[in-house]
């Protein structure tokens, strides 16, 4: 594992992303920051940034507005970054799929590191699968 | 005329979850203009919704927006009862009530945790979220999900709620609300709340009448319009409970408006939990057979309006949203022009927008000038037919 890698796993900042989300998956993010699941005992912060942020949280089925600004954006971020998608709607498109304006899955646009399904996953989920990030990170 | 300067603001920005683009003109501190551009999260649900059934349709338009879950089948299912003439069952329009209210606090809460989130309170904001956690846990025990309940269908609700849950859940209500009223409390009593929000973005009545402004937003600005007063649904007639309406228009009534919702909200829950009826869940439609049908309710934004279209088949062949924030936007026209930019930031979310539920297609000339309808489009792409087919000497 490269020190960069190493440093990045201690705090993780994340950027949240939506890439025309119905908002749930939104919230079920901050709510992981609100006192009852509290992500920030692991050193998580949200960053207001993109250019601060380890790790990059999408939600949303990526529709034709914001996959091109997706892309951009992951082009800025400093390198390594590691990207989860959240929700079903960001996994496959969900039930989106059909859609004349969601023309790909993110995957296709940029790569992707965990997958957390659920529509909306719970905040317990969310944070498991950023710990199973980290762990998968930690044992490559 | 100062100099003006052109901040740009979005549209994947921290402030808020949703994108969306403002672009504020102004000169010194003083805003004098404000555009939104909105188009970020278009998805074409109601594209989608026609092409499934009207059963089907539920689980779509529950996804219209993750905070008015509720409002938006609620609606799309009263506006297919409207097809036909046809009765709910007592017992599910008590459960979607409940659901709805429910649906109120804890939007409303969300907000008011947002709220205090952009003023730098970040107090508010974890307090108010940590008592929303109780309200979706209530939910829970209710619907079995925390946001997207999936318990409306056509003709009643798909889910009952079982008499061994009722107990609990009122416990549940019980016992935040003490820690609500608290909260109401505080918040009219801190001066740093009230400094920032007193007279800050004042939505007239005149203003809120002329821009249709609805919800919290317009009762906030002393317009007493409720479509659950107006023209009632489920069972809100039968149960008691009180309009909230304020006279200022300003930042600070909005929140006060709002909180006291929630407990109103909560009024009606136990009320209605507490005298379930006993029946049917479910009227069991058949099939729609061909009409036009619509249904409003009253969202925690304001009033949330579908338009469905049946031709006798089992999928709608039209369905139209109209979410409240579509309604509420321009106000900012009237509020922001003329305010510090460090206030633009609470403005901007005192009318709660939802940019989820506004995304529908509106297509302009790259002026910006003008605006077309469908029909425009339709008569545009005529024309273009026209003049190839007259190019290539067809006819
Ligand atoms: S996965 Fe579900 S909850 Fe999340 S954005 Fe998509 S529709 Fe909304």
């Amino acid at each position: 594992m490269s020190i960069k890698l190493k440093a990045l796993l201690k705090s993780p900042w994340v950027f949240h992303f939506s890439t025309g989300s119905c908002n749930n998956c939104d919230i079920e993010i901050l709510d992981c920051l609100t006192p009852r699941f509290d992500i920030e005992r692991f050193g998580m912060l949200l960053a207001g940034s993109i250019k601060h942020a380890d790790v990059l949280l999408v939600t949303g089925s990526c529709n034709r507005m914001s996959a091109d600004r997706l892309r951009k954006l992951y082009d800025q971020v400093p390198k390594p970054c590691l990207v989860v998608a959240i929700g079903e709607c960001s996994m496959s498109r969900g039930m989106f799929i059909h859609s004349y304006n969601c023309p790909v899955p993110l995957d296709h646009i940029v790569p992707v590191d965990v997958y957390i399904p659920g529509c909306p996953p719970k905040p317990e989920a969310i944070i498991a699968g950023v710990v199973k990030l980290i762990e998968k990170v930690r044992s490559s | 005329m100062g100099k003006r300067t052109v901040v740009p603001i979005g549209p994947f920005h921290p402030l808020q979850e949703e994108p969306e683009f403002f672009t504020l003109t102004v000169e010194g501190e003083r805003v004098v203009d404000i555009d939104v551009r909105i188009g970020y999260n278009h998805r074409g649900i109601e594209k989608l919704s026609e092409r499934k059934n009207f059963d089907q349709s539920t689980f779509v338009i529950e996804r219209i927006c993750g905070i008015c879950s509720t409002s938006h089948p609620f609606a799309y299912t009263r506006a297919v009862e409207d097809v036909f003439p046809m009765e709910v069952p007592e017992r599910a329009k008590y459960i979607r009530t409940i659901i709805a209210e429910g649906e109120r606090i804890h939007s409303h809460l969300l907000w008011a945790g947002l709220a205090g989130h952009f003023l730098g309170y970040n107090t508010v904001f974890m307090w108010v979220w940590k008592l929303r956690e109780e309200i979706l846990d209530v939910m829970e025990i209710l619907s079995g999900n925390r946001n997207n309940y999936a318990m409306f269908k056509p003709g009643g609700v798909r889910r009952d709620i079982q008499e061994e849950d009722i107990g609990p859940a009122l416990a549940k209500i019980e016992s935040i609300l003490p820690t609500m009223d608290m909260l109401i409390a505080a918040i009219k009593d801190d001066p740093v709340i009230h400094a920032r929000t007193k007279g800050v973005g004042v939505l007239s009545e005149e203003a809120a009448i002329n821009f249709s402004a609805l919800g919290p937003t317009s009762r906030a600005s002393g317009v007493s319009r409720d479509v659950r007063v107006d023209s009632p649904y489920g069972v809100y007639d039968r149960v008691d409970w009180d309009m909230i309406v304020t006279e200022n228009g300003d930042v600070y009534d909005k929140v006060v408006v709002r909180m006291l919702e929630t407990i109103e909200s909560a009024r009606i829950m136990v009320q209605c939990l507490s005298n379930l009826p006993p029946g049917e869940i479910d009227a069991n439609i058949e099939s729609v057979p061909p009409g036009d049908g619509i249904g409003h309710i009253e969202a925690p934004r304001g009033e949330t309006f579908h338009f469905v279209r049946s031709d006798g088949t089992n999928r709608p062949v039209r369905h139209k949203v109209r979410a409240p924030t579509f309604m509420n936007l321009p106000t900012f026209k009237s509020t922001v022009v003329g305010e510090t930019v460090s206030d633009a930031t609470i403005i901007l979310a005192a009318i709660d927008p939802c940019y989820c539920c506004t995304e529908r297609v509106a297509v302009r000339d790259d002026k910006g000038k003008k605006i077309y309808s469908g029909t425009d489009l339709v008569e545009l792409s005529r024309k273009k037919t026209e003049r190839i087919m007259s190019r290539m000497g067809i006819r």
